[in-house]
């Protein structure tokens, strides 16, 4: 776990650290919201919840650019909600309702829009990664300069298909930036048990692969390092490796008792690097924001979520002829 | 305002669970992450975590009480300065918002599969009957159908091991890295598992992409791709993401390769909604139908077969030859037995009737050409007029094409059977090496004869 760095003087305007607050306090919110709906019997299945990972997406997308890709796998509410999709279609389809960004048929894991460019939601550890180096392929083939964001986890750095991938990104030059989200843990196994290597990027020097480590906590720092791995994709110098060092403080999904880490250490992190305190001092020392400001804040986030979670108990279920659709286009 | 905390659940099956233990008590201020309580569920001791700020105004549920449904109040949450009788007023409102969870309990009336439509069939000839014929091998026409469909749609590419400088490893892509150039014929390291993940991500991205496996013995390698990743999305997204693709190669047993190199994978895809299955016969099937394949907008399972890439049939020589996928083609009319077949298995059916003419009986032969969707109307209204069915596969026989064949035929057509279905198959082994093992563990003719005799009685 990287300590949070104070950052020295942060290179952005007071809007746009307000725009980042904002956003990853939408995600945090919604995911508590989610957590107390999958309580309350509303959501159903698996449910694996982005709280304390929102820097990551958050820093990413400060740097993406319009028409550019992201895919990720199982824990992508996060992901979602920073790209711009409507909070309400993705909490109607973790109630699995007609509203839903996939009818109510994917649920949780398998969300998608074409519009803001989320390929997913994948449910299966590493699959995503071929399939992320395959949407660069296609803009690679159709020679239009966009870069696709590739997310996978410290647990599915160690699939065989993730390597695959690499040397195929590699030797074909792919303009893909590889995001693993290292939280730690895969699942219930500490890093350290899992995977050979600490430094999980070093990885991608055996494909040629250039790649660093990012403080996931700190998201000026994740989007300084995103805006360098885009650039480095956009020059046409193939693929770039960020492994971005997060936490996650709730447990793989809603039913992880969590015996594999102290509260302890959850709590240390909750209290020293916390993503959104951060922007939060960096706003309130830098005098960009008053204390009421953020309460404005912190208010219309809770009315957004308030709304997806009023949304998500309102729509329908899907009608049942909805079972015999989008089998075949 | 007062909140009510209620019993959460804690997994995807839990409907009760234990209140082990508060680690708060009236009074306290607890804010989001605070642990509030120890709560077993039907897999685990789990800590429950606060979500709201505020102080506990009153413990519900004492611990150590067992039992607890999922939703009860197990405590009452109250703003500074709120005192717990605040908490009548909060109680209607948190169970009008219990209540809102639909009833898992309660199972929902099944819904029926939509009755299959009366067969209604295509008979329809896939090609003007005076189109001049020229003799192509299936190994040609399967070229030039990705060369043409290549040539009409940009988007269109060929990925595999071997299949550019090699010119394929069986010489189906032969002369197209000349003709498209590398950016379009790709050779891949060897790593299914991966090229088939880049080229499904690389459809979800707006491209074409023909996938070509070596055999498809190597795609079980890529299976999770295929199915997981390109059968599912579309159903997953609520229509958003298809995938158009097509996958093909040599399937099925070759000559002396043993068992890793001699599966017929026709009843394992065949399974998958999501996925439709190609097993051309003749060479002008293969072409049509693979043509058909690169523009349908789903992904496509394409089973050539190794021994009739060099086999000859007649081919028309028209602009743009396609077949429509889920069609099947009757290839010899007959009124005493029906014998369906598809691949390679359609070389043993036709040998067989054949045979068969001379001693009599006249069986009509099907070639479904398509496994999925499949042109079951055709089987049916043949069986309909022939009463007799024996089905042709080289693959296993559990789980084999022929006995879901058997089971739409009984189904929808029972009382016009008038002896049971033989399904004749490779036989349930491994491929064996030795000569004489492989030769018995293949389909032959002979058996066929045989399964036909049986169902006509002679």
């Amino acid at each position: 776990m990287a300590a949070r760095k104070t950052t020295k003087k942060p290179n952005v305007s007071a809007e746009e650290l307000k725009t980042y607050y904002r956003e990853m306090l939408l995600i945090r919110r919604f995911e508590e919201k989610a957590g107390q709906l999958y309580g309350m019997g509303l959501i159903g299945g698996f449910c694996h919840l982005y709280i304390g990972q929102e820097a990551v997406v958050v820093g990413l997308e400060a740097a993406a650019e319009d028409g550019d890709k992201r895919i990720t796998s199982y824990r992508d509410h996060g992901h979602m909600l920073a790209c711009g999709m409507d909070p309400g279609g993705v909490m109607a389809e973790l109630t699995g309702r007609e509203g839903g960004l996939s009818k109510g048929k994917g649920g949780s894991m398998h969300m998608f829009s074409k519009e803001k460019h989320f390929y997913g939601g994948h449910g299966i550890v590493g699959a995503q990664v071929p399939l992320g180096a395959g949407l660069a392929f296609a803009d690679r083939y159709k020679e239009n300069g966009r870069v696709t964001f590739t997310y996978f986890g410290d647990g599915a750095a160690n699939q065989g298909q993730v390597y695959e991938t690499f040397n195929m990104a590699a030797i074909w030059n792919l303009p893909v930036v590889f995001v693993i989200e290292n939280n730690q843990y895969a699942m219930g196994t500490a890093q350290a048990r899992s995977t050979s290597t600490k430094d999980i990027y070093h990885r991608g020097e055996a494909f040629g692969i250039p790649g660093e480590i990012v403080n996931g906590m700190d998201v000026l720092a994740v989007k300084a390092a995103g805006e360098k791995a885009v650039a480095h994709c956009r020059a046409g110098k193939g693929p770039y490796i960020l492994e971005v060092k997060t936490y996650r403080y709730r447990g793989h999904s809603m039913s992880d008792p969590a015996k594999y880490r102290t509260r302890e250490e959850v709590q240390k992190v909750r209290e020293q690097s916390d993503p959104i305190e951060h922007v939060r001092e960096l706003l309130l020392t830098g005098k960009h924001a008053t204390e009421d400001d953020l309460k404005a804040i912190d208010k219309e986030i809770k009315e957004v979520v308030n709304q997806s979670a009023e949304f998500s108990k309102e729509s329908p279920e899907p009608s049942v002829e909805e079972l015999w659709t989008d089998i075949y286009a | 305002m007062a909140t009510e905390i209620l019993m959460p659940a804690l997994s995807p099956t839990m409907e009760e669970g234990t209140l082990a233990k508060w680690l708060i008590k009236e009074g306290d201020t607890v804010s989001s992450g605070d642990i509030m309580a120890e709560i077993e569920t039907d897999k685990a001791t789990m800590e429950f975590e606060a979500v709201d700020e505020g102080i506990v105004g009153k413990i519900l549920i004492s611990e150590g009480t067992e039992g607890v449904k999922v939703n009860t109040p197990i405590a009452i949450l109250v703003e500074e300065g709120e005192d717990a009788s605040a908490l009548s007023a909060a109680a209607p409102a948190a169970a009008a918002e219990a209540e809102a969870a639909p009833a898992a309990v309660e199972a929902p009336a099944p819904v029926a599969a939509p009755a299959p439509a009366a067969p209604v069939v295509d008979l329809s000839p896939d090609w003007p009957a005076d189109a001049e014929m020229v003799q192509q091998t299936v190994r040609e026409a399967l070229r030039d159908a990705m060369a043409e469909e290549m040539r009409g749609d940009e988007d269109v590419y060929l990925m595999g091991e071997e299949v550019a400088e090699y010119q394929g490893a069986y010489k189906i892509s032969q002369g197209l890295l000349d003709e498209f150039g590398a950016k379009r014929v790709i050779d891949t390291p060897i790593t299914e598992h991966g090229f088939t993940g880049i080229a499904v991500g690389s459809a979800f991205g707006g491209l074409k992409p023909i996938v070509e496996f070596m055999t498809f013995n190597f795609a079980m390698q890529a299976i999770d791709q295929i199915i997981n990743s390109a059968a599912k999305t579309l159903y997953m997204s609520g229509g958003q993401m298809g995938c158009p693709i097509v996958f093909r190669g040599p399937n099925g047993a070759a000559a002396r390769v043993a068992a890793q190199h001699s599966q017929d994978y026709a009843a394992w895809y065949m399974q998958v909604p999501g996925l439709k299955v190609v097993m051309p016969y003749s060479a002008a099937d293969a072409k049509g139908l693979l043509k058909s394949a690169i523009r349908d907008p789903n992904p496509v399972v394409f089973l050539e077969n190794e021994i009739l890439y060099g086999r000859s049939f007649d081919v028309p020589q028209v602009d743009d030859l396609t077949i429509p996928l889920g069609k099947a083609r009757i290839w010899r009319e007959g009124s005493d037995v029906t014998i369906v077949s598809f691949g390679i298995g359609m070389q043993y059916a036709l040998e067989a009737a054949d045979k068969l003419a001379e001693d009599g009986i006249s069986a009509e032969v099907i070639d479904l050409r398509t496994i999925r969707p499949m042109d079951t109307g055709a089987i049916i209204n043949s069986v309909m007029k022939t009463n007799r069915l024996v089905t042709v596969e080289e693959g296993w026989p559990q789980g084999s094409v022929g006995s879901y064949i058997s089971s739409v035929v009984m189904q929808e057509a029972f009382d016009y059977l008038d002896a049971p279905v033989i399904n004749c198959t490779g036989k349930d082994v491994p491929m064996p090496y030795a000569a004489n093992l492989e030769k018995l563990a293949l389909i032959t003719t002979d058996e066929v004869i045989a399964a036909v005799k049986q169902v006509t009685y002679r």
